[in-house]
């Protein structure tokens, strides 16, 4: 017998005074939380099912439906909590491995909020954004150790390729497959109206995307799905993928159920087949290999493009950044154990890692104790949530920052991370065609738009603020942060000082 | 209380800069008016001079202007000396007495050439073999410090008002073929004679006024390339900036001012393809070097002086020449108190710097 011990996780309430009876949320549920029974006349609902997306909720004309977290609850333990008691029950019943979606949830340190800004006073002036020039601009990519003139002061360096960015942010690693193809479009679009990059992640690059290619990263990852010579030269940059935050140490995810014809053509791997990725490039056992698959890219893309390391936040991320920068990488990015995922082993993914903020700190002061950081871009991601997150990156060494959760949220995610189910109500992380049609690319980009480009307002609000108007001044100048609730070690660690010392 | 270079203190400025381009050598006396002019913009806890041409009897030996606090860290640091230099001549720098100057630490003078073995033994060449000396010195000799450390020039600074400190080293009694002048409004009072200004690297001066709000990622970035902040302070940055650009990168003049404070982005979209190659790769390679925040500053060096204002002009800063002069200083009025019928005074915009150097005969000396 198959026993379920497990209870709902929420409790969908409708207001039956409030209730039309239009059946949307019926409609709506890709989970069929909601059932209508027409010989009654009564709506039925499954708790059982219900993930908390928000979508019959946020839709009801009426505002008739609430979502609630289910209110049994086990004897109060510390120990054994609610979601340790859960899991148990789920793994006894099936053998399998725990999954989840989205990034690391559990209440650890999150140092942005640990980290105050300073402000002109006095001293040196503010500059005032609305009046006068306030420039975001970055350019990513490797930089010579030095500029060379001729006698007559002409420039004689060939500088290697970059790609510019007008705000210091790009949208994250995100593949087709894990996400649908009209939330791809939508990020291409909105990277091309923003002058800023997407990433195609490791699901290779539709065909009718290859014209947003000024505005692609695209990625090489161990899985090598839809990788071909005309993919690698479709972007600005390529990405090579060695981990990622939210799964360190093993490969991409993604199950069958989300591999639909479309994305088996892209990705070139057979139909309804799970699509994972090994834990390891099996060209790559040491820095040279990576050395060698870095200038294998370099050379069928003529030289012409970047070629960036991802890694994701370890013990050791700044030896690895170190040497990868040594393997010839032109830009390092480095992903936090928050970062974001489509689907990932659980313990993985809340277990293994270390926080973005501390890792970027120790990387940027290793490379500069090597003296190789201006001759790298060093970006970040996994846990950026806004603007003030990326002024306190930048500050404490990043070039630039990417977003996918916070991308997401802007095209309708509402954080019920179930991303692995492939149902989501949203049309972001499902292949459905039903539901991706949910999301119309020609809105939801304009929403991305607008996302950054109020952001980018607001970097430039703070820039000024500290008497700064061009953003090169501000990475790496960490006399800008001010440490509160932290630790002699952490403050060492992030090399700030604590708030009025 | 902590002394400079173990905090950061922020200050508002005066600053003044006369040269002869003809190399002609003139007495000190009408800097310290011109800076004494100013002396509303300085509170009595800094001034200093840089003056060039000063020493043309030893115009081949580094000249080593040195503050000790007491008797036991000279005796040290002249060990190091002997061992690492040749000392030609060394006795200390005169001085008479002013009523507002206090405090005053043991000022010494040496004018030395490094041990030619131990340069060729290290690889270097003698102006870095000495710089390295120099951070040395300043780093790890408690209660000494290198005011200056150039060729046929010298830094004469201390706690005071500028007019005060001119007096007290008797600077109408050198002669120079340029004079830069600061007097200094620190927002505290650490008195410590090291932290006055000019801050001078070999033959770099930099007076400043402002406060740069790039300090660390400017910091941050020429540490990388083995200079250590041991002052915190703007001048030393800066300082360390040009060095590196100019000396050590052998970057043109002009395009290292292009670096420090660089056009707009939207403005180098607008040159022509050639230029905007430059400017663009100059930015991107030299992002970290863009000095941010208000800031006026003089920087001499043996070719000559040169004036830059931040890019958006957040400082003032004046500029006139006369015959074969050039001025600048913060104030115009500061200018026509020694030169009342200027050829030409102007402000010069922000970002676009006044270059005055010397003019030929004069075998193309190093920056």
């Amino acid at each position: 017998m198959n026993l379920n011990f497990n209870s709902p996780l929420f409790e969908v309430i409708r207001d039956e005074k409030k209730c039309v009876k239009c059946k949307l949320c019926v409609v709506q549920c890709s989970n069929k939380v909601h059932l209508y029974d027409e010989k009654k006349d009564i709506f039925k609902v499954d708790d059982m099912k219900c993930v908390n997306c928000h979508r019959c909720a946020v839709l009801c004309p009426t505002k008739a439906l609430v979502i609630k977290k289910y209110p049994l609850e086990y004897r109060e333990n510390a120990m054994w909590t609610d979601s340790t008691i859960k899991e148990i029950y789920k793994q006894s019943q099936t053998g399998g491995v725990l999954l989840s979606s989205m990034g690391n949830p559990n209440p650890f340190p999150v140092y942005w909020d640990k980290m105050l800004l300073n402000a002109s006073q006095v001293t040196n002036p503010s500059i005032d954004p609305l009046r006068e020039p306030m420039e975001t601009k970055v350019m990513i990519g490797r930089k010579p150790e030095k500029l060379e003139f001729d006698s007559k002061g002409k420039l004689t360096t060939k500088m290697y390729p970059q790609v510019e960015l007008s705000v210091p942010v790009m949208f994250a690693a995100m593949s087709y497959g894990a996400i649908s193809k009209n939330a791809h479009e939508a990020l291409a679009r909105a990277a091309d109206d923003l002058g800023i990059c997407y990433n195609t992640g490791e699901g290779g690059l539709n065909k009718d995307f290859y014209k947003y290619g000024k505005n692609t990263v695209v990625q090489v990852a161990s899985g090598r799905f839809g990788v071909h010579k005309e993919y690698l030269n479709a972007g600005v940059a390529i990405e090579i993928k060695i981990g990622q935050g939210a799964k360190p140490g093993i490969g991409g995810h993604l199950p069958g159920r989300k591999v639909g014809e479309d994305v088996s053509y892209t990705r070139m791997i057979p139909a309804g087949s799970d699509a994972i990725s090994p834990a390891l490039h099996h060209d790559i056992y040491s820095i040279e290999d990576l050395r060698q698959l870095i200038f294998s890219l370099k050379e069928v893309t003529r030289y012409e493009k970047p070629i960036f390391v991802k890694i994701a936040a370890v013990h050791n991320a700044a030896a690895i950044a170190s040497g990868a920068v040594r393997a010839g990488s032109d830009a390092i990015v480095v992903d936090g154990f928050r970062g974001g995922t489509g689907a990932a082993p659980t313990r993985v993914r809340d277990n293994v890692g270390i926080p973005i903020e501390l890792a970027l700190a120790s990387i940027d002061q290793r490379l500069r104790e090597e003296g190789i950081r201006n001759q790298v871009s060093l970006l970040i991601s996994g846990s950026v949530r806004n603007s003030a997150d990326i002024v306190k990156a930048i500050a404490l060494g990043a070039d630039a920052v990417c977003i996918g959760t916070a991308a997401l949220i802007a095209l309708g995610c509402h954080m019920c991370r179930t991303c692995v189910a492939g149902k989501c109500n949203w049309g972001i992380a499902t292949q459905d065609p039903e539901l991706v049609k949910r999301l119309d690319p020609e809105v939801m980009y304009k929403r991305l738009v607008n996302l950054v480009s109020a952001w980018n307002h607001e970097i430039q609000e703070l820039l000024g603020g500290m008497g700064i108007n061009a953003v090169d001044s501000l990475r790496g100048n960490r006399l800008m942060l001010a440490g509160i609730d932290l630790n002699e070690k952490e403050l060492k660690i992030l090399g700030i000082k604590y708030a009025g010392e | 209380m902590l002394k400079e270079g173990e905090f950061r203190i922020p200050s508002g400025c005066a600053i003044s800069g006369i040269i002869d381009k003809k190399g002609k050598r003139f007495s000190g006396e009408e800097i310290i008016k011109s800076i004494a002019l100013m002396h509303e913009r300085s509170n009595g806890l800094g001034g200093g001079f840089a003056a060039y041409g000063i020493y043309p009897q030893y115009k081949e030996l580094y000249a080593f202007h040195i503050f000790y606090d007491n008797l036991s860290v000279k005796s040290q640091v002249e060990d190091f000396l002997t061992k690492h230099f040749e000392i030609e001549s060394a006795g200390n720098i005169p001085t008479k007495s002013v009523p507002n100057i206090k405090d005053q630490p043991l000022i010494w003078r040496y004018f030395v050439s490094p041990k030619i073995y131990m340069s060729k033994e290290e690889v270097m060449d003698e102006d870095e073999f000495t710089s390295r000396r120099v951070i040395r010195i300043n780093t790890e000799y408690k209660g000494a410090y290198v005011l200056s450390s150039g060729k046929n020039m010298g830094a004469f600074k201390g706690v005071g008002y500028p007019e005060d400190i001119g007096e007290f080293f008797m600077l109408d009694r050198y002669e120079a073929y340029m004079w830069t002048a600061h007097g200094r409004f620190p927002t505290n009072t650490p008195g410590w004679w090291g932290g006055a200004h000019p801050f001078t690297m070999l033959n770099w001066s930099v007076v400043h006024n402002g406060e740069i709000s790039s300090y660390d990622a400017n910091r941050r970035f020429v540490e990388m390339f083995g200079y250590k902040c041991t002052l915190q302070t703007d001048t030393e940055v800066i300082t360390y900036l040009f060095d590196l650009l100019v000396r050590k990168h052998k970057m043109p003049l002009e395009k290292a001012l292009k670096a420090v404070a660089a056009p707009f982005w939207d403005d180098i979209e607008r040159e022509s393809k050639e230029v905007q190659n430059e400017l663009k790769s100059i930015r991107t390679v030299y992002a970290s070097a863009l000095i941010n925040g208000p800031f006026s500053i003089v920087l001499g060096c043996a070719k000559g002086m040169i004036a830059l204002n931040d890019r958006i002009k957040l400082r003032s800063l004046v500029a006139a020449e006369k015959g074969d002069r050039t001025y600048i200083a913060s104030e115009e009025s500061a200018i026509k108190i020694i030169c009342d019928n200027p050829d030409k005074i102007w402000s010069p915009k922000g970002g676009e710097a006044v270059i005055a150097l010397l003019e030929g005969g004069n075998n193309e000396p190093k920056f």
